[in-house]
């Protein structure tokens, strides 16, 4: 069962600076960390003291709401740090990892045979669990999640993303085993996304036991959430998960070899780096590990995560929990000399208010635009309509969305659609919006508010 | 650029915080950030990238896609001046453009003047940057106006444009109706007799010199013409009011320039081309139906009634509000079925105005205000329609 859905809205945006080439393995970093700040919807309570010795696959912390939902080390060494923020919130907990990872045991046999049950404890305890997102809002699902689809997106439209068809790498046997893994936790099949008429990695449609749909169209054409807007949507009340097919690939380990493997190939993209290739790491891997001697100059803005919905990072911090892509662009901090009347140098638009400037309509370029992240503009009251819309392939009204939870006003944000959508939704509408709107922090800020009155 | 920027850089404390001109920070932050678009970069969580796209842009190219009206009017204001005093030396002459521009440059200055200032004044006061709509509404108030308008009528209209129109609401993007229509319909209704009659469409009209607009002579128009002939009503021919060469508002008369602005504003899709298109196909059909139900024997004492529809688009400021003024993103309908009901109804509502209230004669103005009252309720029906789809689904 395939079929092929068509996506007329949306951009593609051509930059340089794209991952390229097979994945390298490089000398290993030698501190990782989690940070319970990247993981949506939790309060984290601490089950190490700095000095404790751990093995990959031992806790770190859990939420404190929900007990029995662990964040496990992704490698073993000690623990050297407890980084604290503002109010002492929780930031980093740091390991300094072994040369040679030692991985925690979990008793894997006839799980999969054993049903829903089993597969959703041996996931918990072996902090697999937090690697599953939940529709909507994005967090880690509650251990009793019920949830009525699992999606699975197999291709990133986002630009300067990594290729999933690189990152996923050869093992077709480990992929089926997280599939069914995966599906044990709901009825029917792990729903994949894939791209039509575009080079598929062999495990993708190989694999048995899923259900497939085919995307044709520009970014956000490879977001999981337009997949599911089209293809099972979620309405209020209903729950769907989430996860990337690296995260397959973790869940698939753990069910073959019973241990909790964070093993990744994270794409080094962008012009701030001197070389943009593929590389293999654990979960939380330290970013100077990444950008030590590889940055092409100085003053570049460090994003792990894609260009469009990333964080900005310093070197010291660490790889986002969810990421496989670090970017590093130059961070355009210049004053630009009548820069809204006359650019000095290219950059990519979605307007044509530019169209007699011929250089910078150059959308279509091989090597595709440098950019930076200046703002090109302060931020302003909405004016300009229907500009989010041309880049929203769902039926949600975006920018009414928008305005909804400006107004703190849960009504309309359920109406409108608000359980469809995260912030990597929403992340062109920024891009292209006149006005220079927030918009992916407001949508947080909608979900976040919803979750608190509800 | 060095210079500029070190000199700014040296008086920029001054405006800030504790500076001696702290009062005027709002007004030197926004001539800063018109030479230089400022350093500022993405915030650290979000989308890192940006598209080149901003206000001042959007704002500019609009005032670019006024300039073929601003100009054409010009040059009309001392055609129309010279015609009445009995001289025709052609249309695209020197004398005409230096009669037009000594006419049209102090009404506009006066208008950036006045807007700029409470502008300014409001953005110190309510500790926001200065917006960029004003650029266009600055000029759209000018060319809307008679090239006779008294200059402090044009400050207290641009004034109560600015304060009780916009700032009184919120600010830019908050405004329920147009600025720039706000202003006209003020001078409207506060000073009709320098708004309409036969005797402020032409600067300096000669005595005894009808200045009767396309409007007011079809409106007074008693007899059908002979034949179908319409040039006995108007005085001038189809090619005449499509170029232009017929009194009015300053940037009205000429449906060709406003076409070109049209085009300008459609190819950098800055304005709507749903709602040019809508209006000028609203205007049509509410015509047509006044031909038709003339033709059904309806209403056959009206003489207005009789005129071809197309002629509705010719006269008077329709294709000038189609393009300039009904495009406003802010007060116009901003969903995209929204955006063709609201356009047809500006078309139809001024055609209907137009035909059977005497009492104004350009219905175009009130057209584009009743929407722009209507157009969130237009809206409503189709957020309300995407929530029933959402609905329906679950």
């Amino acid at each position: 069962m395939s079929k092929v859905i068509k996506l007329k809205r949306g951009l593609d945006l051509s930059l340089a600076g794209q991952a390229k080439g097979f994945v390298q393995d490089i000398e290993a970093p030698t501190t990782f960390a989690l940070k319970p700040t990247d993981i949506i919807g939790i309060t984290p309570k601490l089950s190490v003291k700095e000095g404790a010795e751990v093995k990959a696959g031992d806790p770190l912390f859990y939420d404190k709401r929900n007990e029995s939902v662990l964040f496990c080390s992704p490698v073993s060494g000690e623990v050297v740090a407890i980084n604290r923020g503002a109010k002492r919130v929780i930031e980093e907990i740091v390991v300094l990892a072994d040369k040679k990872i030692e991985f925690k045991k979990f008793d894997i046999s006839g799980a999969i045979e054993r049903g829903a049950d089993a597969v959703r404890s041996i996931l918990l305890e072996s902090g697999a669990w937090a690697h599953l997102r939940q529709r909507p809002f994005n967090r880690v699902p509650q251990p009793d999640v019920s949830p009525k689809a699992i999606f699975v997106s197999c291709f990133n439209s986002a630009p300067l993303s990594a290729d999933e068809n690189v990152v996923v790498g050869q093992d077709k046997d480990l992929f089926q085993m997280g599939v069914d893994a995966l599906n044990t936790l709901i009825e029917g099949n792990v729903h994949l996304g894939l791209p039509h008429e575009e080079a598929i990695n062999p495990i993708f449609e190989q694999v048995e036991h899923v259900d497939r749909t085919y995307f044709e169209g520009k970014h956000p054409a490879g977001n999981v959430g337009v997949q599911i807007h089209h293809v099972n949507p979620i309405n209020k009340g209903e729950t769907i998960l989430t996860l990337t097919p690296q995260d397959v690939l973790v869940i698939g380990r753990l069910f073959k070899n019973g241990i909790y493997d964070t093993q990744k190939v994270v794409a080094l993209s962008g012009t701030g780096f001197k070389e943009n290739r593929y590389v293999r790491t654990f979960a939380g891997a330290q970013i100077k590990s990444f950008t030590e001697n590889a940055l092409s100059s100085e003053n570049q803005r460090i994003i792990s995560g894609n260009i469009l919905s990333g964080t900005k990072v310093a070197e010291e911090s660490y790889l986002g929990f969810y990421d496989n892509v670090i970017t590093a662009i130059p961070e355009g901090d210049e004053y630009e000399f009548l820069g809204w009347l006359l650019p000095t140098y290219e950059r990519p638009t979605a307007s044509r208010a530019f169209v007699w400037l011929k250089r910078l309509f150059a959308k279509g370029r091989e090597d595709g635009f440098e950019v930076n992240a200046n703002m090109h503009g302060e931020e302003r009251a909405y004016v300009v309509s229907e500009q989010y819309d041309k880049v929203m392939p769902m039926d949600i009204l975006p920018t009414q969305l928008i305005k909804s939870i400006m107004a703190n006003d849960i009504d309309k944000m359920e109406q409108l659609g608000i359980y469809e959508v995260v912030e990597e939704d929403m992340a062109l509408c920024e891009f292209v919006c006149t006005s220079k709107i927030p918009v992916q922090q407001v949508l947080r800020n909608g979900l976040d508010y919803i979750e608190k009155e509800a | 650029m060095k210079g500029i920027r070190d000199l700014l850089d040296r008086i920029k404390p001054q405006f800030q915080k504790g500076g001696n001109l702290e009062k005027l920070h709002s007004t030197f932050d926004a001539f800063e950030t018109f030479l230089f678009v400022p350093p500022h970069t993405a915030p650290a969580k979000g989308a890192h990238i940006r598209d080149g796209i901003d206000l001042k842009r959007t704002m500019f190219t609009v005032v670019v896609a006024m300039l073929p009206v601003m100009l054409w009017g010009m040059l009309n204001v001392g055609y129309q001046h010279y015609l009445s005093q009995g001289i025709n030396e052609g249309f695209l002459t020197l004398n005409n453009f230096l009669f037009g521009l000594e006419k049209a440059l102090p009404i506009i200055v006066v208008s950036y003047a006045t807007g700029l200032g409470c502008e300014f004044l409001f953005a110190q006061l309510r500790n926001h940057p200065v917006n960029e709509g004003f650029l266009v509404t600055g000029l759209l108030i000018p060319l809307c106006l008679p090239p006779d308008i008294p200059l402090w009528m044009v400050a207290v209209a641009t004034i109560f444009a600015v304060v009780v129109g916009k700032e009184a609401f919120g600010g830019t993007g908050m405004n329920p109706l147009n600025p720039a229509l706000t202003a006209r319909v003020f001078l409207f209704f506060a000073y009709p007799t320098y708004m309409s009659g036969d005797n402020v469409w032409i600067a300096e009209q000669a005595d005894g010199y009808s200045g009767a607009t396309s409007l007011a002579k079809v409106a007074a128009a008693k007899e059908l013409p002979v034949g179908g002939d319409w040039y006995q009503t108007f005085g001038w021919s189809i090619s005449d009011m499509f170029l232009g060469f017929e009194p009015g508002s300053l940037g009205e008369t000429s449906v060709l320039m406003c076409l070109i602005g049209g085009i300008i504003l459609f190819a950098t899709g800055v304005g709507s081309w749903k709602i040019m298109v809508a209006t000028f196909a609203g205007g049509l059909l509410g015509g047509l139906i006044l031909n038709a139900l003339v033709a059904m024997g309806i209403g056959v004492d009206n003489v207005y009634m009789h005129m071809p529809a197309y002629y509705h688009l010719l006269i008077g400021g329709f294709a000038f509000g189609a393009v300039y003024m009904a495009t406003d993103p802010v007060s116009a309908a901003q969903t995209s079925r929204g955006k063709w009901i609201y356009g047809i109804m500006i078309g139809i509502v001024c055609i209907v105005i137009r035909v059977f209230n005497g009492a104004y004669p350009e219905g175009m103005m009130l057209a584009i205000l009743i929407m722009n009252v209507t157009a969130p309720l237009i809206d409503h029906y189709q957020v309300e329609a995407n929530i029933k789809r959402r609905l329906a689904r679950a």
